[in-house]
């Protein structure tokens, strides 16, 4: 059976969610090899992890001389992977980044590309969600080693011991792939919150809150969700870009989510319409938004949030 | 300094968007009008080129590749203050992926720019329908220089260029040098009207139209046929059934909020 090589995503050595997503639907395609682009000793906590995820082997690219750089190395360490394993599909997280590594390694090894899958069936069929949500595709690359790029929440990690064989794996990166570079980095506070794209429960708020996001605050950390928040929440400033749900934002497909003064244009619908649960509240029981949900509150959400809060609380003990 | 702006002409995104026959976006039969994120890139280019110690010798190029009313888009970015504009439209592009067309803009890009690669190539973050966002990759792959993407802010001193961009985990500076493809996002700074005597002005700039034959571009490398993926089908996802709408009053909102979590397990 071929080989499909899975690109870790990770931070520090912590490997992301969605990876164990990709190996798991990397099974279905072939036999899952892990691409973990870092130094061996980071490759070294991980690769257990990523054997009980399926991993049949992991290649160790060493980012020594890499590290700080945009994408450009690590599509050619890819290429070179590609070139030499001949494996029956590439996948990679439909994060900015992995998109943006997708798109050069297609170009570089004269492959289809097909972004932001949400399914991917034997045969390599992928399917995608489209305009706004209102469609769904289904696609196929014909031309290459397909390379997919994968939403995250596109399956449930399922546990397959894989053996795990780790293989270095010494690329050679040009000159011209490192000129692009992080020259700062200031890292954002941790929330203690569930990541926006991965969370199984999403609560947003919008210009209905003035700017008040306690209540929505509140509500989410009862029920163990992450945060959002619309375009007009992140245009006046209460809230940081990467809250932002929508087209230009994140697109979010979590079990539930919660819209509270969310009036529920195409742009941020676009980015939640394929959530499984939908509930709204919101003062004017014209607002858009009421026409995607399963449950919508007329009504004032410093007000409703609050109380439900509480109760929430209550029934918890 | 030569600014060459990619822009594409899309179906509006509040109107009723669907698919031919071929799986292709239905792109006649819909309203169009310029990305409204390319818009800012449209506006970017044009902020570089009044900060500018000579304005005069930065020229902002807007280029697109569609069908005829495609060239409403580079007419809108003309509006707006770019100094000239490049239309390439062929029937035989149509249906290319992202791919084919990339292959075709960076072809563009280079006789927008006599023949060189331009100092900056500037990108919305992504188009409005088919939202890939690959296009800005795939361009810097084919011109062989780096791309600087998802920019919240961009300054630029000679041929150094540092952008801000807000990642997911931390807020970065990224630099680079030119040339290299750049793209902005919607949070870099809100687009410009164009003004009447911007629209007056826009009636006079150069406006090119190309061929793939004027460009160097074989046909039979672009175009449905040849693309490297295709669908094989599409569906309309069910119209959501309307839920069920209660009307807060004396705290029945809350009530029903909490139930209707715990009834579902959310609880």
């Amino acid at each position: 059976m071929s080989e499909v090589l899975v690109l870790v995503d990770h931070a520090e050595g912590v490997v992301k969610k969605p990876t164990y997503e990709l190996l798991t639907l990397a099974r279905r395609l072939g036999e899952p090899s892990a691409v973990f682009i870092g130094t061996a000793d980071a490759a070294g906590a991980v690769k257990d992890n990523l054997a009980r995820y399926g991993a049949e082997k992991v290649y160790v690219v060493d980012d020594a001389d890499i590290k700080g750089f945009l994408v450009a190395p690590k599509a050619e360490a890819l290429a070179q992977l590609v070139e030499k394993t001949s494996p029956a599909a590439v996948l990679l997280t439909s994060s900015p980044e992995g998109k943006e590594v997708a798109a050069r390694l297609a170009i570089k090894t004269s492959s289809g590309l097909i972004t932001d899958a949400v399914d991917i069936a034997e045969g390599g069929i992928t399917t995608q969600s489209v305009f706004a949500g209102n469609y769904t595709v289904t696609a196929k690359v014909t031309q290459g080693t397909p390379v997919i790029t994968v939403k995250p929440n596109a399956a449930t990690p399922q546990e397959h011991t894989g053996a795990g064989v780790v293989e270095e794996f010494a690329a050679t990166i040009s000159e011209a792939a490192r000129t692009a570079q992080i020259v700062a980095s200031q890292p954002r506070e941790k929330s203690g919150r569930p990541e926006l794209t991965e969370a199984a429960i999403v609560v947003s708020g919008g210009r209905g809150t003035g700017g008040e996001f306690a209540p929505i605050e509140a509500l989410a950390d009862a029920l163990g969700a992450a945060v959002g928040a619309s375009r007009a929440a992140v245009d006046s400033g209460w809230v940081p870009h990467s809250y932002q749900v929508g087209q230009t934002g994140k697109t979010v497909s979590p079990q539930l989510y919660v819209a509270a003064g969310i009036s529920g244009a195409i742009q941020h619908r676009a980015g939640m319409q394929t959530s499984k649960t939908i509930v709204a509240i919101n003062k004017d029981d014209e607002a858009p938004i009421f026409e995607l949900v399963d449950l919508g509150v007329v009504g004032d959400l410093h007000t409703v949030l609050p109380a439900a809060t509480e109760a929430i609380h209550h029934r918890k003990g | 300094m030569r600014i060459v702006v990619c822009v594409k002409h899309v179906p509006d995104a509040t109107a009723d968007r669907h698919f031919e026959s071929d799986y292709t976006v239905d792109r006649v039969g819909v309203d169009g009008l310029l990305s409204e994120l390319d818009e800012y890139a449209v506006e970017q280019a044009l902020r570089l080129k009044e900060k500018a110690e000579s304005p005069e010798d930065v020229t902002v190029t807007a280029v697109t590749v569609g069908p005829e009313k495609a060239a409403d888009a580079v007419r809108k970015a003309l509006q707006m203050g770019a100094d000239a504009g490049v239309h390439v439209s062929d029937e035989a592009i149509a249906g290319s992926d992202a791919i084919a067309t990339s292959l075709v803009l960076a072809a563009a890009v280079r006789k927008a720019a006599g023949g060189g690669v331009p100092d900056l190539v500037m990108c919305g973050m992504a188009s409005t329908d088919g939202s890939m966002g690959v296009l800005p990759a795939m361009l810097a792959e084919r011109l062989g220089v780096p791309q600087v993407t998802l920019a919240s802010q961009v300054e630029t001193q000679g041929d150094q260029v540092r952008i801000k961009r807000d990642g997911d985990t931390a807020t970065e500076v990224i630099g680079a040098r030119m040339p290299l493809v750049l793209s902005v996002t919607d949070q870099s700074g809100e687009a410009r009207y164009p003004s009447f005597k911007g629209i007056m002005a826009a009636k006079k700039k150069p406006m090119q139209t190309y061929s793939l034959v004027d460009l160097d571009v074989s046909a039979d490398q672009v175009g449905l046929s040849v693309a490297w993926s295709v669908v094989e089908g599409t569906e309309a996802r069910p119209p959501r059934t309307a839920g069920e709408i209660v009307r807060d009053e004396d705290g029945s909102g809350a009530t029903a909020l909490t139930e209707f979590l715990a009834a579902k397990k959310f609880i």
